[in-house]
């Protein structure tokens, strides 16, 4: 017992493992919030073609010597925006639109790192490098945080009517597209950050789990946004101590710890359901 | 007079479903829309909600009508049938247009959303997760959250697809029950012809090439359209 919280205390000595912690305890977060509505409207590829948009955009802003986030995060948010009045205008159904972009936006990024063969290395942004979370980094998540926190804790009922049925709400009076338009911009800084943590090809996994596990053990919309948030903070939470305790990428390990509290959930809900029917006779 | 419909003209890309259509609703009023699958049907109902421009002609709301005094009850789609979500939930979602730029439900709007699950008897399951709902169950709660945003008028799209006999039957009560007693006009698409002239005041038929829209007297007697309600629902060339 002793043993365990002295590893703990010699985790948190190390300063780059307490921005590590708090940046990806944020962003898990936010991921699974946001993932909530995403999921449940059959948006979860969102996430994934987002990424790839970054990945571009931060190829780009290597060979054209520019902060990373400064160019990626507007491009990504541009790119979110387009993909919901795309699949909004119904011109081209949501998930063919994500594919179309993510892939183009991932060739055109392969493309330009080996053309203009800067030393950045890019293998972080694929993968993730969530030891080497800046402070900037650190500081932005907090804001985004704060950001989809109020929207959530301000706009619930609102923010449940769209997900819900957005027919049914824009039909009654509510501007459907406003929320729609806030969550867009804020799932795309969710992703240029999260990519920093898990890496471009990984991230969904972020917006995507958490709901699916809080879904599967949920009988209400409420239950199911709070179970999301806190099993996505406890994924990211555990994998990264397991990651530094096995010295692993911490990337897999919050992807595989998710997978085993997805399984488990899945688990549960059975033999909840097999004690019910044994109650009823 | 509640809406006013002039030579509409409703159209998907070059495809046109609907056109020349003029009809009104009063307040009160009980319109059911008939027609065959692919009529255009669930198209104006659209059109009505702003969920899809008209490519001619207008709709207008009189009378101060406002979208937030509408409730809206969608054909089935399946969608959100296994959306974690209580049946609490989904009826109160039916008081957020209304409620404007307020972030809460009031009290007001508590109690008003009892009400109509009361009113529609799912006032126990109002706990219970949709998703664990049979088809019925759902429409009912789907129906309760279309009461709740109904403050003057009522659209439903085919709201009884899909239920047996006596359900459909307690669900059309209801309906009517709430256009007698609140004065709530309603607009409701349906396949059931004797139905729909049992409720109705007025009947628009949507067809291809000529649209019929007036009371459900004028529409009995009406020669083109009569045979439907005899053969039930058979179509016009076999018919003559
Ligand atoms: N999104 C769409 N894009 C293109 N055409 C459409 C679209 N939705 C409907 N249509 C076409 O418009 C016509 C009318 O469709 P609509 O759904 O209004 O029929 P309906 O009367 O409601 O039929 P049903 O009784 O089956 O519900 C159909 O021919 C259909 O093919
Ligand atoms: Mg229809």
């Amino acid at each position: 017992m002793t043993e365990a919280l002295n590893t703990l205390i010699d985790i948190f000595s190390l300063s780059f493992m307490v921005r590590a912690f708090v940046t990806g305890a944020l962003i898990s977060l936010c991921a699974a919030l946001l993932g909530v509505n995403l999921v449940l409207k059959r948006y979860s590829m969102i996430g994934d073609g987002l990424s790839h948009v970054g990945f571009g955009a931060l190829a780009a802003a290597a060979a054209m010597n520019a902060a990373p986030l400064k160019v990626a995060i507007p491009v990504v948010i541009i790119t979110a925006i387009l993909l919901l009045r795309l699949s909004e205008s119904g011109v081209i159904k949501g998930d063919s639109a994500i594919a179309v972009v993510s892939s183009c936006a991932l060739a055109f990024g392969v493309l330009v790192v080996s053309l203009t063969s800067t030393g950045v290395n890019l293998n972080s942004y694929m993968f993730g490098s969530i030891y080497a979370v800046s402070e900037d980094e650190m500081i932005l998540s907090i804001v985004l945080t704060v950001s989809v926190v109020l929207l959530y804790a301000v706009f619930y009922n609102k923010m449940f009517a769209v997900t819900f049925d957005e027919n049914f709400a824009r039909a009654t009076g509510m501007h459907a597209e406003v929320y729609n338009m806030i969550s867009a911009c804020l799932t795309a800084v969710t992703v240029v950050l999260g990519m920093r943590l898990v890496g471009s090809l990984l991230i969904s996994s972020l917006i995507v789990f958490p709901p699916l596990i809080a879904i599967r053990l949920c009988s209400t919309y409420r239950k199911t946004v709070i179970v999301s948030a806190v099993s996505g903070v406890m994924c990211v939470s555990a994998g990264i101590i397991i990651s530094f305790l096995i010295d692993a990428p911490a990337s897999a390990c919050i992807v595989l710890t998710s997978l085993a509290v997805y399984a488990a959930a899945c688990i549960i809900k059975k033999l909840k359901g097999q004690v019910c029917r044994h109650r009823n006779g | 007079m509640l809406i006013e419909c002039r030579d509409v003209c409703l159209a998907y890309e070059n495809h046109i479903v609907v056109k020349g259509l003029s009809f009104t609703v009063d307040s009160g009023d009980y319109l059911c829309v008939i027609g065959e699958n692919g009529s255009g049907k669930t198209t104006l109902m659209r059109a009505l909600l702003g969920l899809k421009d008209v490519s001619g002609g207008s709709i207008e709301f009189r009378d101060g009508l406002k979208m937030h005094e509408i409730g809206y009850m969608p054909q089935q789609n399946g969608a959100q049938r296994n959306f974690p979500a209580s049946v609490r939930e989904i009826v109160l979602s039916g008081m957020t247009g209304r409620s404007g730029f307020g972030l809460f439900y009031s009290k007001h709007d508590k109690e008003e959303a009892v009400k109509c699950m009361e009113r529609l008897g799912i006032y126990p399951l109002r706990d219970r997760s949709y998703r664990e709902l049979s088809g019925g169950q759902q429409q009912r709660v789907l129906l309760a959250r279309a009461a709740c945003a109904a403050g003057r008028l009522l659209l439903l799209d085919e709201p009884a697809s899909g239920l047996d006999e006596l359900a459909s039957e307690e669900l059309y009560g209801l309906i009517s029950e709430m256009n007698r007693k609140q004065g709530v006009a309603v607009i409701m698409v349906t396949h059931d012809v004797n139905r729909a002239l049992r409720d109705a005041t007025h009947i628009l038929h949507l067809h291809k090439d000529e649209t019929f829209f007036g009371d459900k007297e004028s529409y009995a007697q009406c020669s083109v359209c009569s045979h439907h309600v005899h053969a039930g629902g058979c179509r016009e060339e076999k018919c003559d």
